[in-house]
């Protein structure tokens, strides 16, 4: 039998996904989607948040913060502040690693 | 499959008290959590640790697991004896179907049949997620790529087995790095005729030996020689799509950049991709090579230093 082949929408930097479908995604209420917005971690584009639509790079870091309040028991605050920082690094580490660089040496 | 050692994992003895854990498991995280770590292999481990302190923090699921005996050794062959668990009750877990199939063979045999969430009630399937490990050329060509998943499944005693899920994806031509796949329906499978979850896959390409990606735009370390920088050349270069003759300009220093417009990943609009030039000296091996280079030394009162003032 001929295997079927899947075809899939791409999610790339326009906002497409809406709250509810996000937070699906994550495993979470809406209300969490929300705070996070708030906190600035997420940037929907839309202006009320039945209109909010986000981006892939909005699901990739909403499950980090997922996993990390969960993994840490830490407040939104605090992931905001972790999610800041762990993606300082990585423009670091990237702009390393374009120098021609070891960022891990 | 093999038997795990929980106390081990999370580095505590066997009597070590529930705050004894909850220390343990937050120290690991910090050190291993796949976020946060930069420690090889760390995305393993912490999916370990995550498993252990999944067992040992609930006094349920820890006593049943003591009930096992210390006769095990990590690693050691392992079967669930027939009356495993005969007279507990384990509240369904935080974790969910979704989280199950992180966990080892070992850990869904012995709580497996007890994470399914009661699947009387009307709810839609659980969304996946899954990273897809892609050649760059794809971006340029399309292609289809398959892809194994573990997914948990319930089998006919009603209990959560892991099997290997085969799906075949086509990967559209002009896909990024970091941008995701949606495939409507290929998530967990709903219950009381609800719809499946979706699945979303990470695309992410793999290292390139030749070209660097930066959103839709590429570059690349183009070699030139001296006289090539010096006095202007057409040269040839490699693109993803085929080897292009390109013009340098004369004066070119290393760590110029030549556009290629349009040369990058197609898209509305294609990226382009950029041409590093790195002049490379050629090695002065022989004695004709050496009285060229002592000619130009001679006859060019260059000073590379001049801008330092020395």
């Amino acid at each position: 039998m001929e295997k079927e082949i899947l075809t899939g929408w791409v999610i790339g930097d326009e906002g497409v996904l809406t709250a509810e479908e996000l937070a699906r995604a994550c495993r979470a209420d809406v209300s969490w989607i929300a705070e996070l917005t708030e906190v600035g971690v997420l940037d929907p584009e839309g202006k009320e948040q039945s209109g909010w639509r986000f981006c892939a790079t909005d699901l990739t870091v909403a499950r980090r913060a997922a996993r990390l309040q969960q993994d840490f028991s830490v407040s939104t605050e605090a992931v905001a502040v972790m999610l800041d920082l762990l993606a300082e690094i990585e423009r670091l580490r990237d702009r390393l690693k374009r120098a021609g660089l070891d960022p891990n040496e | 499959m093999e038997f795990k050692d929980y106390y081990t994992i999370l580095g505590v003895e066997r009597t070590a008290t529930a705050d004894d854990i909850k220390g343990a498991y937050r120290k690991l995280a910090r050190k291993y959590h796949p976020d946060v770590s930069k420690e090889a292999g760390a995305e393993a481990r912490f999916k370990e640790i995550g498993e252990a302190y999944e067992v040992l923090k609930d006094p349920e699921k820890r006593a049943a697991y003591d009930q096992l005996g210390t006769g095990w050794r990590a690693g050691q062959e392992f079967t669930p004896p027939p009356d495993w668990a005969a007279g507990f009750e384990f509240a369904p877990g935080r974790f969910s179907t979704a989280d199950a199939a992180e966990f080892s063979d070992f850990f869904s045999s012995l709580f497996g049949n007890f994470t399914r969430q009661a699947d009387v009630h009307h709810s839609h399937g659980e969304d996946r997620h899954a990273k897809i490990v892609i050649p760059l050329e794809d971006a340029f060509h399309g292609a289809t790529r398959t892809i194994t998943l573990r997914a948990p499944r319930l089998d006919s005693e009603g209990r959560v087995v892991l099997r290997d899920h085969t799906l075949s994806v086509r990967i559209p031509k002009g896909i990024r790095d970091s941008q995701l796949i949606r495939l409507a329906g290929q998530g967990a499978p709903g219950s009381g005729g609800a719809s499946s979850g979706d699945l979303y896959l990470e695309v992410h390409f793999d290292p390139h030996s030749v070209y660097r990606v930066e959103g839709h735009d590429l570059s690349l370390t183009l070699p030139i020689a001296p006289w090539e920088a010096a006095l202007g050349a057409t040269v040839k270069a490699p693109t993803p799509t085929g080897v292009v003759e390109v013009k340098i300009p004369a004066g070119s220093q290393s760590g110029q950049k030549l556009r290629l417009k349009g040369r990058g990943i197609p898209g509305e609009p294609s990226g382009d991709l950029y041409l590093v030039l790195d002049v490379v000296v050629p090695a002065a091996d022989t004695e004709r090579a050496q009285q060229l280079y002592r000619t130009m030394a001679q006859e060019l009162a260059f000073n590379p230093r001049r801008t330092l003032g020395v």
